[in-house]
């Protein structure tokens, strides 16, 4: 898979003594020392990874780490210092540290698209005018406009509020006008700076399952800033975390969650119980995506189990030993006519739920569980996955 | 104390040798710019007075309807300007109409672009502070003399006096309302792809227009708190029934005419001024 943005040794300082402070930078002066030496403050320290096309990546960190002045970088909204950064779109390719206004201007317009945690939206423009704003900018007639836009408000279920003004609308919906606005420009790369933070939980929840599905269907590349580890970890393919500048560590949610770089990321992850961040999509055995709508048998290796598919939907399983297993959708809670144990069942369950609801799963049945997403087979859980997951969690928590 | 007072700064005596240069040199640079000023003026005053006063009635009363859809308001446009028709001052409001519609159209023709650069431009609103303190604060006869010497009597010292009086509100508040227009919503402009120009004029000026319009009543009323004193200097309206009270100490005369000139300026008030209620502000 080719990469949508490489960043390649940037550095961020905000300030007007620019070569100093970049000295001192090198000299290993921290934050602090360069905010007392020149007044200027880093923003982001020596950051390079690349984010592969159609993923979603997270920059994650406390407030201050940096991480939203790096999402900046991507479009220019932030001027970077030193090094190189990226984009690709196909076969076009922008420096953005070194591109000239109207490139930079054309990448913002056809490229790269933001959402803002304030939702950003233009008080004085009706739903519908905010959603065409930008394909307004790139000189595009009124008719046109509104065949995009009513397409693109229909995508985030808002096509009944086409006429209204922002303010009329609660927050989950002003946000999800400013989904709708950034994708009316097909912009294969969106920018998010911590879009579902202003929004309360119940909310934010549904937003991000919105997101998730709507990326299934559209595959943008996504840079998403949280500072919440939990969203972090639903949504990133990959998560870079932040300290003070610096990326401390970049990877899949599984090696965060497992692997900790340092203490800085190790406290991270442990002082939120790992067994209520991880989930199922995290420590599962993946099914390949284009097995994901077979019809047929798939073995579960070392299980000696069989699942009948059909359209990637999970139609039966069955265990050498045991025979017929009767499956059981576990949708947020247990059966109450379940026995305490009861090896004949096997459970089937979305791929985003929890570790601790796998646990108690596990708990009646030594089957392995089976994970879907959109009610086909996305992965297995089995022994393996599970105990392999749970010792070294286990060793992360301390 | 003496050797301070031995040698007087001749600074009122720099000023008036300057208008003497100004005049000598100049003058018919001046008397151009006036006698322009003064045939637009007294044509848009022969159109108005032209007109049937039932007619511009009947717009006033039709723009307040459209405009605030309250027949309360309508209701008192209608009447309070008949009540004008009624005390015999029709013509004389038209003409103060218009000095004021072209006070208002000067000063925001200057005043907007003026405060959007100096929001855009810090080093500007610094210099151009003290030249507004200055123009709000000099007592108004004080230029009203100059304006004299180099336009001549008549509407057009008036106007001028109008518009340097009036000026600094629509520059105040339009940089006040660019310069407060939300980070956030620049940024969102910016990062849609504006260019400076479509920033300005898709996202700046939106978002200061309230501010902006509340520039454009402040100087309605500014320029109509100045008609007594253009009549000073020649300047037909309102005004001139006003002086004349004054000199002949008659108070029917001055009361009406005073209350002719409220009328005026509550009607433009309620017109211009935008409803918090509507979809406009934040």
């Amino acid at each position: 898979m080719s990469n949508a943005v490489e960043f390649d040794n940037i550095d961020v300082i905000f300030g007007d003594k620019q070569a100093e402070s970049l000295a001192l930078l090198d000299a290993g002066k921290n934050r602090d020392e360069i905010a007392k030496a020149t007044g200027n403050i880093l923003g982001v320290a020596n950051v390079s990874f690349d984010v592969p096309q159609g993923e979603i990546c997270v920059l994650m960190g406390l407030s201050g780490s940096g991480k939203s002045s790096l999402l900046r970088c991507v479009n220019g909204l932030n001027r970077v210092s030193r090094g190189s950064l990226r984009v690709h779109d196909g076969d076009w390719m922008v420096d953005v540290t070194s591109c000239d206004a109207n490139t930079l201007r054309d990448l913002r317009r056809k490229c790269v698209a933001m959402v803002f945690q304030q939702f950003g939206l233009f008080p004085w423009r009706t739903v519908e005018d905010n959603v065409g704003f930008g394909l307004e900018l790139d000189g595009m007639g009124p008719k046109e406009r509104r065949e995009i836009v009513r397409e693109k408000l229909a995508l985030v279920g808002l096509d009944q509020w086409a006429g209204k003004y922002a303010h009329e609308l609660s927050g989950g919906m002003q946000q999800r006008v400013g989904l709708a606005r950034a994708f009316a420009t097909d912009a294969p790369i969106l920018l998010m700076d911590e879009p579902f933070s202003a929004l309360d939980p119940l909310i934010r929840n549904r937003l991000q399952d919105e997101l998730l599905d709507l990326q299934e269907k559209l595959n943008k590349t996504i840079l998403f800033v949280s500072h919440d580890l939990d969203e972090a970890m639903k949504l990133g393919n990959s998560i870079a975390i932040m300290e003070g500048g610096y990326v401390v560590q970049h990877g899949t949610p599984e090696d965060i969650a497992l692997r900790p770089a340092n203490e800085y990321v190790a406290d991270f992850v442990a002082h939120m119980n790992p067994v209520n961040i991880l989930r199922g999509r995290a420590i599962m055995h993946r099914v390949d995506r284009d097995q994901r709508n077979d019809t047929g048998e798939l073995p579960v290796e070392d299980e000696d189990i069989r699942i009948t598919l059909q359209d990637g939907i999970i139609k039966a399983a069955h265990n050498g030993k045991r025979g017929e297993l009767r499956l059981i959708n576990y949708n947020g809670e247990l059966p109450a006519d379940l026995d305490a144990t009861d090896n004949s069942v096997i459970f089937v369950a979305d791929d985003t739920v929890l570790l601790k609801d796998l646990i108690e799963m596990r708990s009646i049945t030594q089957n392995p569980v089976l994970l879907t997403r959109e009610g086909r087979i996305s992965g297995t859980l089995g022994r393996k996955e599970f105990f392999e997951s749970l010792t070294q969690t286990a060793t992360v928590a301390d | 104390m003496e050797w301070l007072t031995e040698t007087k700064i001749p600074l009122g005596r720099w000023i008036a040798s300057l208008m003497d240069a100004l005049n000598e040199h100049a003058d018919f640079v001046f008397y151009t710019i006036s006698d322009v000023l003064e045939f637009i003026i007294e044509n848009t005053v022969d159109l108005l007075v032209w007109l049937p006063p039932f007619l511009i009635i009947a717009l006033f009363g039709v723009l307040a309807a459209w405009l605030h859809k309250s027949w309360k308001l309508t209701a008192f446009t209608v009447l309070s300007l008949l009540l004008i028709v009624n005390l015999g001052y029709w013509e004389a409001t038209m003409e103060t109409l218009a000095l004021v519609i072209y006070a208002t159209l000067f000063c925001m023709v200057i005043g907007v672009p003026l405060g959007v650069a100096s929001a855009h431009r810090p080093w500007l609103y610094q210099a151009l502070r003290p030249v507004l303190d200055l123009m709000q604060t000099i007592p108004t006869f004080v230029y009203l003399i100059p304006t004299l010497i180099l336009f001549g009597l008549g509407v057009v010292p008036g106007l001028i006096s109008t518009v340097i009086f009036a000026i600094a509100a629509p520059i105040r508040l339009t940089h006040l309302g660019i310069a407060s227009t939300p980070k956030a919503l620049i940024e969102a402009g910016k990062s849609f792809g504006c260019t400076p120009r479509q920033l300005l004029f898709k996202v700046e000026l939106p978002s200061a227009m309230p501010s902006i319009m509340a520039g454009l009543t402040q100087c309605i009323m500014l320029s109509l708190s100045m008609v007594v004193i253009a009549a000073l200097v020649g300047a037909d309206g309102l005004g001139k029934p006003v002086v004349r009270a004054l000199n002949t100490v008659n108070i029917a005369q001055g009361f009406e005419a005073g209350l002719a000139i409220v009328i005026l300026a509550i009607v433009l008030d309620r017109i211009c001024r935008r409803d918090k209620s509507e979809n406009t502000g934040q």
